[in-house]
């Protein structure tokens, strides 16, 4: 095999690179599948669809917590002096600034919609605990205010907002 | 793995870390330098093969343990829900269900193969015994698997095969009870199966360490049985057998994919497509193929103790082959009475397999006595006269010499007879399986979703799902499926919204509300079909004593003869229409009045397809009784044949794309299996 030709070993190193090649392919789409599984399945993802929530039922200066996709929403029907407080706070001195009116629904002002995990480390914030008259999380002593920003403690964002419209005056549909 | 390693890396991380743990040159010394024979066949890529079976099975085992639930009011339906809902979970489950099959074929093979070329001999004696353990766990963990999906099949089969330990004399008894954890198969046995099922595949891996640690101790045997002597009698591993095997594998790999992605459930027993049912057991129970052969042996001893020991016995022996056989020669190639006697043994053990499938009566029964006489008599018998008597032909004197001779190849007629066999042996079961629905053959239809790029034809799928809808579901549930499978890619097409509405026609039991009570909202699509009766007992009463099947799945858990040769043209053209053929058929089978002979029980009524004639169900279905918007005509054929297109979706919601990527599969492992060919060839160029 010394009088091997260099045409000839060429052809052969084409053919050992195409080899490998494809076989490296076909492990790669191999592995497709095994990593796909782990994504949320067809009934987690019909599960998760959006949910119908009835307002009626909560009076003025109270919350109720319903669960959407395995979180916890908290809902609440906020009095006029948490609406003021909420408003009257500069924007600007905020840990991550935004404005009450950005976080709800116009001509809805009194109803705070948001998701009831802090942004610290993903505890539950228990509501009308604090000092600012919204949210105190009990882990590690984060305070949010009554739009559901942040206002002192470790948590770096607000809570957020969940994405939901009014279907009527009494009904909201989240997700 | 045998002996310190003189290999050196030159990059120095790697010399740093070789000093302190020489793992790269244990790799480099069992996998690259490593010398192999070089007059190995195809035969020897088994063993290859093997090691990449397990770890598919230890993959997809991993996954598919993600997703179920040992528990017997859920197993079933979360391995069901794996199959409709995980991505991708129809092909895991079908790789691991369908793999477990291929696993024993190549250890069979593997298995011969060591018999054929006397790879048991000194040096190799304990290398062949971690063998049979690594086949004896095998076996312990395929049928604890089996058990795993929690069907019919798999409750009597745990059943049966635990029972096997009462025979044990006095302590018999608790020894079951041990094994089940209470006083039948039951939740704690299920959950113990799992546990030990996700075990011992490791435990396997563990042996195969050794097993493979041995071998390159002793080194491999190879055809012609001579060691090697001179470097010229070997080439190193890799890149020789590397390339070798590689081929091998994906040759073997293709012939997997035909059973995964075109006949799913040609080895399984349409049975385990029913829940288990502690109340009933299937006429037949007849385990999976690769046991065949030993549950013949079990039910040809009249005894029972005698037919558990005759059983373990026949795996025993195979462990004492080393000194049972004592002939000088060791391969068969030079032995022209072992070479005979082994092909004789070999067609044994099919035949014996093929008995397994059939029933313990008759003929059968004797012919499997004989046989199991004629399997021990090759060990005790055959083999030890055999090493005193026989003149065995003179061996070559060294591997490059065999090499030269250029010995004649016959390893395509011998894969022609395995297929066949393997052929056999499944059609032996189908055979078994089948007599049960021993009611005449319906004719086989022409459906829009056989073959290798079969597609469901929507307009008979929404068809079906109008007459399911009208007829079918006024008795009978469809628990498998939610409102949202009617707008899934590949199934009767409806619009997201046209599901929405099809579900919000229906009240959904819900709750409770704040204040404790249930209460009834209109249906969305994350909900199931609703039941038409709200449990069993419920389902019976209202039916004569009969409950209605579910029919999610009734397209798969039907089945009946098709005869010998037809069960093997079966694999080719991927046959898998027998449900569906039985259904359309049972819908139009009723006769009335019944044949002046036959004697109706009262409350029945006669089928000619119906095992046995006298069904529950009052025929359901007659001309004009739905009305058709598209024009087709409102026939009982076209009831009848619509109806089953949509319970097979209903059985099998994946079926099209599982087609279409078999196709995308094939054809990327054949250009794969070429450009190996190719290759393997270029590197062998100069090793022969």
């Amino acid at each position: 095999m010394t009088t091997t030709s260099s045409a000839e070993h060429t052809r052969r190193d084409f053919l050992f690179v195409a080899t490998g090649a494809v076989a490296a392919v076909g492990a790669a789409a191999a592995v497709w599948p095994l990593i796909s599984q782990m994504n949320p399945d067809a009934s987690t993802i019909a599960a998760g669809a959006p949910i119908e929530v009835d307002l009626a039922p909560i009076a003025e200066g109270q919350d109720i917590k319903v669960f959407w996709r395995g979180k916890p929403i908290y809902i609440m029907n906020r009095t006029k002096k948490q609406v003021d407080e909420a408003r009257s706070v500069p924007t600007a001195s905020l840990p991550d600034p935004a404005s009450d009116q950005s976080r709800v629904k116009e001509g809805h002002d009194q109803w705070l919609v948001v998701i009831g995990i802090c942004t610290h480390l993903g505890c539950i914030p228990i509501a009308h605990e604090g000092e600012y008259d919204g949210f105190f999380c009990p882990c590690h002593g984060s305070q949010y205010d009554s739009s559901g920003r942040v206002r002192r403690g470790p948590a770096p964002l607000n809570l957020p907002v969940p994405p939901y419209a009014f279907v009527s005056d009494s009904k909201i549909k989240i997700g | 793995m045998s002996g310190p390693s003189t290999y050196q890396p030159t990059n120095p991380a790697l010399q740093w870390i070789e000093r302190r743990l020489p793992i790269i040159g244990l790799i480099h010394s069992s996998f690259v330098a490593y010398p192999t024979p070089r007059n190995l066949n195809y035969w020897w890529t088994f063993g290859g093969i093997l090691s990449f079976m397990l770890g598919v099975q230890i993959i997809t085992g991993v996954i598919l343990a993600m997703h179920y639930t040992p528990h017997v009011d859920m197993a079933f339906n979360s391995v069901e829900s794996i199959v409709r809902d995980v991505n991708f979970g129809w092909l895991l489950r079908y790789l691991h269900s369908n793999g477990a099959s291929m696993f024993f074929i190549a250890v069979y093979i593997h298995m011969f193969r060591g018999l054929y070329y006397g790879s048991y001999k000194e040096p190799r004696e304990i290398l062949w015994i971690l063998g049979v353990i690594i086949y004896l766990l095998m076996m312990a963990t395929g049928f604890m698997g089996y058990v795993l999906p929690w069907g019919q099949m798999s409750f009597w089969g745990a059943t049966v095969i635990t029972n096997l330990f009462s025979a044990i004399p006095y302590v018999g008894d608790s020894i079951v009870t041990l094994l089940w954890g209470g006083y039948s198969v039951g939740n704690p046995t299920l959950n113990r199966f799992f546990s030990l099922h996700y075990l011992l595949p490791f435990v396997i891996a563990g042996v195969v360490v050794l097993h493979v640690w041995a071998l390159h101790v002793a080194g491999q045997n190879n055809p012609a049985g001579v060691e090697p002597k001179t470097e010229k009698d070997t080439v190193p591993f890799t890149p020789y057998a590397t390339i070798k095997d590689g081929f091998g594998m994906v040759c073997f790999m293709i012939f997997y994919a035909w059973f995964v992605f075109y006949v799913p459930n040609y080895l399984g027993d349409p049975d385990n497509y029913i829940m288990a049912n502690p109340g009933v057991t299937p006429a037949h129970i007849v385990p999976e193929w690769y046991y065949l052969p030993f549950y013949a042996i079990l039910r040809s001893i009249p005894s029972k103790l005698g037919g558990v020991i005759c059983m373990f016995g026949a795996i025993v022996v195979l462990a004492f082959l080393p000194w049972l056989d004592n002939a000088k020669t060791r391969s068969s190639r030079y032995r022209p009475l072992a070479k005979q006697f082994f092909w004789m043994f070999v067609v044994t053990c099919i035949l014996l397999g093929w008995l397994g499938g059939k029933p313990a009566e008759g003929i059968y029964t004797i012919a499997s006595r004989v046989l199991t006489f004629v399997y021990f008599a090759y060990f005790l018998i055959v083999l030890p006269i055999l090493s005193r008597i026989e003149k065995p032909r003179a061996v070559p004197n060294s591997i490059a010499d065999d090499v030269l001779a250029k010995y004649g190849k016959k390893v395509v007629s011998a894969i022609a007879v395995l297929v066949l066999a393997g052929g056999l042996i499944a059609g032996g079961v189908q055979d078994a399986r089948a007599q049960e629905h021993g009611g005449p053959t319906p004719p086989s239809l022409k459906w829009s979703f056989a073959g290798p790029f079969g597609k469901f034809d929507r307009g008979a799928l929404q068809r079906g799902y109008k007459v399911y809808k009208e007829v079918c579901s006024t008795c009978h549930s469809m628990n498998l499926l939610y409102f949202r499978n009617l707008a899934d890619e590949g199934g009767p097409g409806f619009t997201a919204a046209q599901a929405l509405a099809v579900a919000s026609d229906v009240k959904v039991k819900d709750g409770p509300n704040d204040a404790g009570d249930m209460f009834e909202r209109p249906g969305r699509l994350a909900d199931r079909f609703p039941a038409p009766f709200p449990n069993e007992q419920a389902a019976r009463a209202a039916n004569g004593g009969a409950a209605p099947p579910d029919l999610s799945l009734m397209a798969k858990a039907r089945n009946y003869d098709r005869g010998f040769p037809q069960f093997i043209f079966d694999f080719f053209t991927q046959f898998q229409e027998k449900g569906p053929n039985y259904i359309d058929a049972l819908l139009q089978g009723y006769v009335d009045p019944p044949p002046a002979d036959f004697k109706l029980p009262e409350g029945a009524y006669y089928n000619k397809i119906y095992p046995g004639h006298a069904i529950k169900m009052p025929k359901p279905i007659s001309d004009d009784q739905v009305t058709y918007d598209d024009g087709t005509p409102q026939k009982l054929e076209n009831y009848a044949k619509d109806v089953s297109t949509f319970l097979m979706w209903t059985a099998e919601p994946h079926l099209e794309a599982r087609k279409r990527l078999g196709l995308q599969v094939m054809v990327f492992l054949i250009l794969l299996a070429g450009l190996l060919y190719f290759t393997k060839k270029k590197v062998w160029a100069n090793a022969h």
